[in-house]
């Protein structure tokens, strides 16, 4: 198949960019990811400067992988990472726009690269848990019920790849908040922080320069891991208890 | 937003209860009865205090809410948009704030109309005054009868009906959102009283101008 490619060129952070044409030919059995490998060995060849782009375990999931494409972000399948994107959903002679994540907390780096160091820096304001290493624990020792342990693996299924952010119109990082959020705070290990979490962690969203949600649920529909914004109401429901019943100020 | 939209959208039910009784076939009396009420009961007077407090701390928090978002989206957007949503509200939820400017335009006009005259309005010149045996009171449904019967008005009435009508469409569901009341058994009730509410009430609002066109003009 032969497709033509709209593809977001930057040098680096201050450059203004622009999109540039390639003609590429692919075959359907290809991810999105591995068309685009054809086209930097070609760019490569013609000693031109391939195109950057995020990628790491291609299994969909890392949450390396971002880009927009088409308009939206990882593409056109629904819960679908751009990896995990066979050619086979777009026909002979298509055209492609690839564009990267754009939010001002996530400056481009280099074409379709992002900074996403932000979503690193909510993380170590509170997802995590403190308990001490060592051996691992009997699985059984704590039981969880079903529902819980449900709705905290459906929120822990978030990869934290940015599309939320990228979908969203205010540019919001809730629903990663969110799936972090809720994954840790419904589980008994998790619980104990709980408070603290969801105050430190939208501190840090703020501080980020993220927007905020609007409830517009452009997010869940973009999410590759089709996280639900019922996870946003938590988060809203957690964050409104601890205001004012943390024990910290 | 959340909160602040809750109170308004209980005030647009009471300030619909009142209108309605403009359509009430007595001349005019039970609602002139009624608007003298607003207009000195100290109860009344203390909430409508806190409804204009209300309006305007939706109305400057939404547009900070606004600026904020709209800095954190950055400087370059995309060159194509797509979404794989299917919700209705989306399109209204994005332009949240436009509808709410048009509203607050709607809210200045509609008070100095018939606000500022019932409060401040000379007798005689804007206002008349009217006597049902219990001393004189302001004839504002003579006022209302003469501001509908100019077709400019009502269509200006109207369609801002439908903006109120839009906005809540987004606005009544998302306020449950935002206070974190998601419940797979109630959320479902909401969303059906959420569009329930934003059709009925903003049609109960406009039927009153069409009707007083209708037959007073």
């Amino acid at each position: 198949m032969k497709l033509t490619l709209k593809v977001w060129r930057q040098k680096n952070a201050k450059d203004k960019g622009h999109f540039e044409t390639y003609q590429v030919t692919a075959n359907e059995h290809m991810s999105f990811l591995e068309m685009l490998d054809v086209l930097n060995e070609s760019l490569i060849s013609e000693k031109k400067d391939p195109v950057y782009f995020d990628h790491d375990c291609r299994e969909g999931i890392c949450g390396t992988c971002s880009m927009v494409i088409n308009g939206q972000p990882h593409g056109p399948m629904q819960g679908t990472t751009a990896c995990q994107l066979h050619m086979r959903h777009f026909k002979d002679g298509n055209t492609i726009t690839i564009e990267p994540f754009r939010a001002k907390a996530f400056p481009v780096v280099k074409d379709l690269v992002v900074d996403r160091s932000a979503f690193d820096r909510i993380m170590q304001a509170g997802g995590y848990i403190s308990v001490d290493t060592g051996q691992a624990v009997d699985g059984n020792s704590i039981p969880i019920g079903k529902e819980t342990a449900a709705k905290a693996f459906d929120a822990a299924a978030c990869i934290g790849c940015g599309a939320c952010v990228a979908a969203c119109p205010n540019a919001s990082a809730m629903l990663f908040v969110s799936a972090k959020v809720s994954h840790l705070g419904l589980l008994p290990q998790g619980k104990v922080e709980a408070k603290r979490r969801a105050l430190n962690m939208v501190h840090q969203m703020d501080e980020e320069g993220f927007g905020m949600c609007s409830n517009v649920t452009a997010c869940e529909a973009e999410c590759p891991k089709e996280i639900s914004v019922d996870n946003i109401a938590r988060l809203n429901r957690e964050y409104i208890g601890a205001a004012f019943t943390a024990d910290e100020k | 937003m959340s909160l602040t939209g809750i109170f308004l959208i209980l005030f647009l039910v009471v300030h619909l209860a009142g209108n309605l009784q403009l359509l009430s076939n007595d001349g005019g009396q039970s609602f002139n009865v009624y608007a003298d009420f607003m207009a000195n009961n100290p109860l009344i007077q203390f909430i409508s205090k806190g409804n204009f407090f209300f309006i305007l701390l939706h109305a400057v928090v939404g547009t900070g809410l606004w600026l904020t978002n709209r800095s954190a989206r950055g400087g370059q957007g995309y060159a194509v948009k797509v979404t794989k949503a299917t919700n209705t509200n989306a399109g209204f939820a994005k332009n949240m704030w436009f509808l709410g400017v048009i509203i607050f335009v709607f809210i200045v006009v509609h008070l100095a109309q018939f606000w500022f005259q019932m409060k401040f309005g000379e007798v005689g010149a804007d206002v008349v005054m009217v006597n049902y045996g219990d001393g004189d009171v302001k004839d504002l449904y003579a006022l209302v009868a003469a501001t509908f019967t100019n077709l400019p008005f009502v269509i200006f009435y109207v369609v801002c009906m439908v903006v109120i009508a839009f906005h809540l469409w987004h606005g009544f569901q998302s306020a449950f959102q935002t206070i974190g009341w998601n419940h797979p058994k109630y959320t479902p009730i909401i969303a059906f009283l959420g569009k329930a509410y934003s059709i009925l009430i903003p049609l109960g609002f406009a039927i009153i101008p069409i009707i007083f066109y209708l037959n007073h003009a």
